[in-house]
Parts: structure tokens; sequence; C-alpha cells
């Protein structure tokens, strides 16, 4: 057990726990944010995506210890910004969203990239996407939503 | 329950690895999934575990005349990102995981993980890569190839760490990896292949070649290639069907579930006599 102290959706936080726990189990069963979802599990479908230090991780193979003074923004901090209303708008234009399960890790991905590349080509966007499985749209039109969300969002990133 | 070690110094991490028997955890990505029982479980590791990914100086990437060195905990994204690391490795970085992985995922940990299929060792075993790794009281420099003494073994003691991947900077006039796999990201390779050459006025001065899944670490043989250095590019394009038998014996792969052994064997061979065939 440790005590582990880090900043999550702008908040800081310190919780004693078990640092062998997976981030995933940490946000859902102790803070209640259920928009990370357990896909595979084992960090090839992108659904439990979040964002730490910015940048897209895999909330289900990032163990607890590793979150030490990191900061952490699930979907539900992510959905307080600007940059989340512009992809939203662009997922809602584009048709990117049918079952939606995939989606909140969709979301993330695509802030990750933006935020490291705001003028992304089609083979970056692809690239940046490639950890995130959806069964639904056939990627098309997530692929367009953030091509979208590129352009209506500039400045932004 | 298991005790876990969280340093955020090496000194400290030095230390703790010299009085305990631990288990060592870098991005996780693997390490996790090896030690869950299934999906939604409580990870169950059965030892002790001591957390390194908090240690800041071991995230450093810089060079000297001869080498780049790479911090144990760097990330994948990092080194990939790195202009001072060599373009081949950067090139076969892109193509493992995906950008969640590589973002927590660390060289250190692909070597220390030694599977078979690791992608980055295919590029780091030619380009001669040498692994640092210290104790409290020792540091010391190995070959990867020396380093990794079977499927998923290695030659480290109960007290040391991986702390720095060291490689020699090669000039080359072409290298490239290939990977075959079922998807372009987050995939497990059923095999690779990494080849580079260099050429002056049509003769060979360097050439290398490297097999990854098709034996218990990647297939490389200094010897055979030292055979083609300083011939004529026409010369060794001749000797194709000798080169390719010489790997006869070393390609033996295993059926799995990513593949079968005549698939990954006739795949390797085609990837050699292609770079072979498109040397210039």
């Amino acid at each position: 057990m440790a005590k582990i102290k880090f900043k999550l959706n702008g908040e800081f936080q310190e919780i004693y726990t078990n640092p062998s726990r997976r981030l995933l189990d940490v946000l859902r069963d102790d803070f209640n944010l259920t928009g990370p979802k357990e896909g595979c599990g084992e960090g090839e479908c992108g659904a439990c995506a979040v964002l730490m230090n910015g940048e897209i991780v895999n909330s289900c193979s990032v163990p607890f210890a590793n979150v030490i003074n990191k900061e952490i923004i699930t979907i539900e901090g992510f959905s307080k910004t600007k940059r989340y209303e512009v992809i939203k708008d662009a997922f809602a234009e584009a048709g990117g969203v049918q079952c939606g399960f995939c989606t909140p890790g969709m979301i993330i991905a695509t802030e990750s990239l933006l935020n490291k590349n705001p003028n992304p080509t089609d083979f970056e966007i692809k690239i940046g996407l490639s950890g995130n499985l959806c069964r639904c749209t056939g990627y098309n039109l997530i692929i367009e939503a953030v091509k979208i969300a590129a352009k209506e969002g500039e400045g932004l990133w | 329950m298991v005790k876990s070690y969280i340093p955020l110094t090496l000194d400290e991490c030095l230390k703790i690895l010299n009085q305990n028997e631990v288990k060592i955890v870098a991005g996780g990505t693997d390490m996790l999934i090896q030690n869950r029982s299934h999906t939604s479980m409580p990870i169950g590791f059965k030892t002790d575990v001591l957390y390194i990914s908090n240690i800041e100086e071991l995230k450093k990437i810089y060079e000297d005349e001869e080498f780049v060195y790479i911090g144990s905990c760097c990330s994948l994204e990092d080194i990939m990102e790195n202009e001072l690391v060599p373009v081949l490795l950067r090139d076969t970085i892109l193509e493992m995981g995906s950008p969640a992985i590589r973002h927590t995922a660390t060289l250190a940990g692909n070597i220390g993980n030694a599977s078979p299929a690791g992608d980055s060792l295919v590029p780091m075993y030619l380009l001669d890569t040498l692994v640092e790794v210290r104790s409290i009281n020792n540091v010391r420099k190995v070959a990867l190839k020396d380093f990794i003494t079977g499927v998923r073994r290695i030659d480290l003691n109960m007290d040391e760490l991986i702390t720095k991947v060291i490689i020699p900077k090669i000039s080359y006039s072409n290298g490239y990896f290939k990977k075959v796999g079922p998807r372009l990201s987050d995939a497990i390779s059923k095999l690779s292949f990494a080849g580079l050459y260099s050429v002056s006025n049509g003769v060979l001065k360097d050439i290398r070649f490297a097999f990854g899944a098709v034996n218990v670490t990647v297939v490389r043989r200094r010897e055979l290639e030292e055979k083609l250095i300083g011939k004529k590019i026409s010369e060794v394009k001749e000797m194709i069907e000798e080169i390719l038998k010489w790997f006869e014996e070393d390609i033996k792969p295993i059926d799995d579930q990513r593949s079968n052994k005549e698939y990954r064997k006739k795949i390797s061979l085609k990837l050699l006599r292609s770079f072979i065939e498109n040397i210039e």
C-alpha cells in the first residue's frame, strides 16, 4: 500500500491504495469516472484511454504507481474544454459515433494527436487513431471527424 | 500481500534491489498483462514489485562522438521523436504498439521482456547495441546479443537494473525494418526483418541483416555478413541462392496462434532475397 498524489481533471488528489492497481480501476471504482471503459483489458482497443500529462495512454495497462505527480484527464474532465466542444461537434457532423463505446477513447486520441500535430495528414490521423478499435463506423467517418475538428478548431491547438 | 517499492531516485532504487528480491516494472504495458489472471481481475504479482518509472535520471537521451545513450525509462514515443536516435530504430518504433502504448512502454522493457518477437531487438542487434547494467556496487556494459540468453531470459542479477541502452553511431547508405503482422498497430509480429548496407563505388563496405520471431532470439550472423563485405554488388546478387542457404538452420520458427513455421520461414527468406536484390 502507498500514498499516491496526482492531479485528476484539474484537482489534486491523494489516495492510499495498492500501487499495483490499474489506473482504470482507480478511476472507475474510486472516483466513479466511467467514461474510460474496459474493452480488451490488454492495451489493444483504446476504450480505456485517458490523457497522462497531455498524452494518450491506456489506463488498463498503467499501474497506479506510475501516476505519482502526473496529471490525468479523463473524458469527463476534457468535456469541460473548448477543444472538446469542437471535437464533439465534428464527430456529430461526420457521423463518427454509432454505439458510442469507443467514443471516449477516440476523442482522447483525437485530442492527443491534435495537441502534438494541429494539422495532421490522413496518414498521421490513421497513426494517431491506430490504437483505438471501433466496430461500428468502419473508421472513415471518424477520420473525417478529426479532419473537421482540425479545421474548425484552428488556433485552439 | 506483495510489497511495492516506488523509488524516486536511482540511488534509492539500487539500494532496494540490493536488499530485496523484486520484479522490476517500467511502463507496465507487458508486465500488467502478464500478471493478471483474467480481464477485470486485479493484477496478481506473486513477488514484490519495484516500479522504476518515476526515476527522472533514467529518462535522458544524449550522445557523445561514438554513441547515443538512451535512459532505460525513456518512453518509446520520446525515443521515436528524438533526432539523436538512429532512423532505423525510430522507424521500427513507429510500427510498435500504438501512440497510447508508446507513451508508456520503454526500450529497456522490450529488452528485459526478451520476447522472441520483440520488434526493437531486431534493429538493435544490427546496430551492435550495448546495455548498461548497474547494481549498488558495480556498473557493466554488455552487448545486447550476449545480454539476451534465451526466450524471456536475460543476463541480469537480482540486484541489477538496466540503466541505459547504448547505440554506436554508424553511417550507412540504406536500411529498413519490415514487420509482418495482422494489423498495422498493436500487433505482435509473425516475423520481422531488418537490413542495412553501405556502398561505395559499387562495392559493399558494410552489410547487416537480422530476423525476428524465427528463433529463440534475433538471428544475426556477423561472420556470414563479413563474407559479403568487399564484394561488388553484382557479385553479391549472384550469390543469392547460396546466401539463402546459409540461414536454412538458423531460421527455425515455431507454430503458434499467430502464424506457422512454414509461413514464417518462407517469408523470412523472401524478405532476405528482396533485401539483397534491391541493393543499389
